[in-house]
């Protein structure tokens, strides 16, 4: 046919170039020194390596312009560990890209697909290997097996129930009781409205009974923020409102997002921000969620103070408080 | 014979005769593999996991994977008399009183993110060269299934130290969980021994990770190393290479000794960032309390992309009947995961399912050969860097004096429209690149030579490329596009015309191409000069 495409065509595999140590015994011999050498410095550095754990105290440090104070032991270590490794790989490249062959060699492939012959032959072994044990012939023995097998994989599942009680109504529940008073963490020592200035914000959590202990558990579910502000730059309505005292509101500190501790409050816009996602609340609106990833404000502890004057808790929360789960209702 | 090689054969022999092995290793000694810096990429993962090994069980020889309260008497004064759990103390013990172990620290967790960099260029490589094609569609779910699994084994390892940091982290992954619908509040009471956090999940997590996933990993890796073997490495394409060879360099002695050397450098390359470059001071960050954190909380940069996601989500949530559905942490944390990693798996029988190419493939492919695969790997990569990049908003708010909400706002549009532009971008310039070698082949290098011809016309002189050049740039093939039958013979719609009509349009997208260049039309050309 006269108007077939003609392709390019391939030129095969271009002619091998020697290098110089292949040709000049002299460079040949240079390379293997070069080898000699890098193993050497290798050697040089398990030798800083063992010098630095033997007589480098472990507080002593030095200035190094870019990395600033180190630790001299800690750097021997490492610089002598990264030398002596270093320099027996370089070694070993090295020596491989100059005096080993470097000829390319040809190889063949095959295609992985079996002969016809041997792809029937297969699937009649593997036919009469199912006929020999008889599986379709006698459902009896398949289904009783089935079941068997579906059964016993069961067992893990049944045995791992232990790993943990049921969360009965732990997700729901927190220490903070009607009456309860808010104490400082760290410090556990009651606050006065009067303690806390207009603007401050104080970390809190529930006072502990005689003899309680605090767990992290604890922490994780009871940790309250309060903040101050002035009582007219609240916009709350009538039962929140209720819920704060002389300006001092308590929101819990537990993200309702992914359960972060809400730390950072900035006190010109009055919003608190969790620093993992970024979910901005609002304090003066409830800390109503004003950016970010949070579906929900944080729960709002309703605070007043008990005869003594110290801050108390006016009631329980009314929600849930941290991240959202499937029984919860709101 | 000299008595080495007396000494040698005799080794051999007592071996053979034991083994009948003779025959196969003096094949695969001298087994053959080509030659190309991105096929040392996966052979970084394969030394910084040896090197996990190592570095890691020396840090368990230290370390008490326990949330037992104690009271902190080591050498660090800042920390002094404080309570924390016996898995951070023993990791303050590690980085202060054990020589040595602050190196190994920071060498285990240097080693974590090469072999996570690793992995992740090296499928970026595997992808943009084709080299999953048939046969090879097995390692390339391996490959993800090892990703996968780093991801999670690295989320381990820096959750064992129980520092303020990494609880965060655990407090995140747990209200994940517990965002799972019908069974999450369960599961996570299962996995913490109870509410969180418990005493329970760092023992827990630490078997896990010293020893169940290490398993797998050995195991995975090894399978994942024995097809490579068996089915023999892929080469890019060039003069005298073919779908039937390999060309290259034999086992013994090179591919030993730049193997063998190669790992030494990765194990130096490690030594040497965690003598120099500071890596998770966990007692900068203090022992983990839930009710504290630290601004700036960032997760390593495996993970970052997911809480880039995360933090961009819109804030929805459903309550009805009684019930809660977190939309904004299900669908970035686990529906959004699950689908690119499905996706990725299946990536092979996709493609070869739009193509209809189901033969087998050994000569890598150049990624502007196939407009459509590099342009689908520009689009998933952008939407991971722009996620990523939201991981870090804070930091790059604060470094680059943005708001938090602008760059909110950029990620939560940028990763909708970014990848689809990436797309588009990504396969013009294939095409383009297409185009520029196709005029290479038939007009010539550009010299730079400008020649004044008699008639006063200047010209620039065009030298022709050598053989080799011209048949790497037009030795791929060009597939033509599927033409399934949409109608049948009476021109009417056959049952499952609308599969095929989608086929046929994939396949349409997939095989647009600049026509390569051929002998004939160079001849033409020459014809005419």
């Amino acid at each position: 046919m006269s108007n077939e495409v003609e392709l390019i065509k391939d030129p095969g595999l271009p002619a091998h170039v020697h290098r110089r140590a292949d040709t000049d015994p002299k460079a040949a011999a240079r390379a293997e020194q070069q080898v000699a050498i890098l193993f050497v410095l290798s050697a040089i550095g398990t030798l800083l390596l063992i010098y630095s754990y033997i007589f480098i105290k472990d507080d002593k440090f030095i200035f190094i312009p870019v990395l600033g104070n180190t630790n001299l032991h800690q750097l021997g270590l490492g610089m002598g560990m990264a030398i002596a490794l270093f320099c027996i790989g370089a070694g070993l490249i090295h020596w491989a890209k100059t005096l080993m062959p470097d000829e390319e060699v040809i190889a063949h492939r095959h295609e992985f697909r079996s002969e016809d012959e041997d792809r029937e032959e297969f699937v009649k072994t593997v036919k009469a290997g199912a006929s020999a044990a008889g599986l379709g012939r006698r459902p009896l023995i398949k289904r009783t097996l089935g079941a068997a097998l579906g059964l016993s994989a069961l067992t893990p599942l049944l045995l791992l129930r232990d790993l943990g009680p049921l969360p009965k109504d732990d997700l729901t529940k927190t220490s903070w009781k009607k009456g309860t008073r808010l104490v400082t963490d760290p410090g556990d020592r009651p606050i006065r409205p009067e303690d806390l200035e207009v603007g401050a914000v104080a970390q809190t959590l529930p006072e502990l009974a005689e003899g309680e202990e605090r767990t992290l558990n604890n922490i994780g579910k009871d940790a309250v923020l309060l903040i101050r502000l002035r009582p007219e730059e609240f916009n709350l309505d009538a039962e929140r409102l209720s819920w704060t005292h002389e300006g001092i509101i308590a929101f819990s500190k537990i993200c309702s997002h992914m359960g972060c501790a809400v730390a950072l409050y900035e006190q010109q816009t009055k919003h608190l921000l969790c620093p993992c996602h970024q979910s901005t609340f609002d304090v003066t609106r409830a800390a109503k969620v004003i950016f970010g990833p949070a579906a929900r404000p944080l729960p709002q502890l309703n605070i007043t103070v008990d005869e003594e004057g110290y801050l108390v808790a006016g009631a329980p929360f009314t929600e849930p408080v941290g991240p959202s789960f499937w029984e919860r209702s709101s | 014979m000299t008595a080495r090689e007396r000494i040698a054969g005799n080794v051999a022999g007592y071996v053979d005769d034991r083994t009948g092995a003779a025959k196969w290793m003096k094949k695969n000694l001298t087994k053959v593999f080509p030659d190309h810096w991105s096929f040392l990429l996966g052979e970084i993962c394969l030394y910084s996991f040896v090197i996990l090994l190592l570095s890691g069980t020396f840090l368990t020889f230290w370390f008490d994977p326990s949330q037992r309260e104690v009271i902190y008497e080591g050498s660090y004064e800042p920390l002094s008399g404080l309570k924390m759990s016996a898995a951070y103390a023993s990791t303050l013990d590690i980085s202060f009183e054990v020589r040595g172990g602050l190196l190994m620290r920071q060498i285990h967790h240097w080693a974590a993110l090469i072999f996570m960099v690793g992995i992740v260029v090296h499928l970026l490589r595997v992808y943009f060269t084709g080299a999953f094609r048939k046969p090879r569609e097995f390692n390339w779910i391996i490959g993800v299934g090892l990703l996968t699994l780093g991801i999670v084994e690295g989320f381990l390892g820096y959750s064992l130290p129980d520092d303020l940091l990494s609880g965060t982290g655990i407090r995140i992954a747990e209200a994940i969980i517990q965002a799972l619908p019908l069974v999450g509040s369960y599961i996570a009471f299962f996995a913490f021994g109870g509410a969180f956090p418990g005493e329970a999940f760092i023992p827990r997590i630490y078997t896990v990770h010293v020893l169940l996933l290490p398993g797998i990993f050995l195991a995975l890796i090894t399978v994942h190393l024995m097809l490579v073997w068996y089915q023999k490495h892929t080469q890019f394409p060039g003069p005298g290479r073919t779908e039937k060879n390999v060309v290259g360099y034999p086992l013994m002695p090179v591919y030993m000794a730049k193997a063998g050397g190669f790992f030494f450098i990765v194990f130096g390359v490690t030594a040497f960032l965690g003598a120099v470059a500071s890596i998770n001071p966990i007692w900068l960050y203090g022992p983990y309390t839930p009710g504290q954190i630290s601004a700036g909380s960032q997760p390593d940069w495996y993970m970052g992309w997911l809480d880039g996601l995360v933090r961009m989500a819109p804030p929805i949530e459903t309550h009805a009947f009684g019930h809660t559905i977190s939309w904004n942490i299900l669908i970035p944390g686990l529906i959004l995961p699950g689908i690119m990693f499905t996706g990725l798996a299946l990536y092979p029988f996709i493609e070869s399912w739009a193509t209809g190419d189901k033969r087998e493939h050994h000569l890598l492919d150049r990624p502007r050969n196939t407009p459509n695969r590099t342009a689908i790997g520009a689009m998933a990569l952008t939407f991971t860097i722009v996620s990523l990049l939201n991981g870090g908003n804070d930091i790059i708010a604060t470094t680059f004096h943005l708001t938090i909400n602008q760059m909110m706002w950029f990620s939560r549009i940028g990763v909708l429209v970014l990848p689809p532009l990436a797309f588009i971008i990504t396969k013009r310039l294939c095409l383009s690149l297409q185009r520029a070698d196709r005029d290479l082949v038939l007009h010539g290098r550009e010299t730079g030579r400008l020649v004044r011809m008699p008639s006063g016309e200047f010209v620039e002189v065009h030298e022709p490329i050598s053989p080799e050049k011209a048949w790497l740039l037009t030795s791929h093939e060009q597939l033509a596009p599927l033409e399934l039958p949409e109608l049948d013979g009476a021109g009417v719609r056959r049952p499952g015309a609308l599969k095929n009509k989608l086929r046929n349009r994939i396949s349409r997208a997939t095989a647009t191409a600049v026509p390569k260049a051929t002998e004939t039309e160079r001849r033409e050309l020459e014809g005419h000069h």
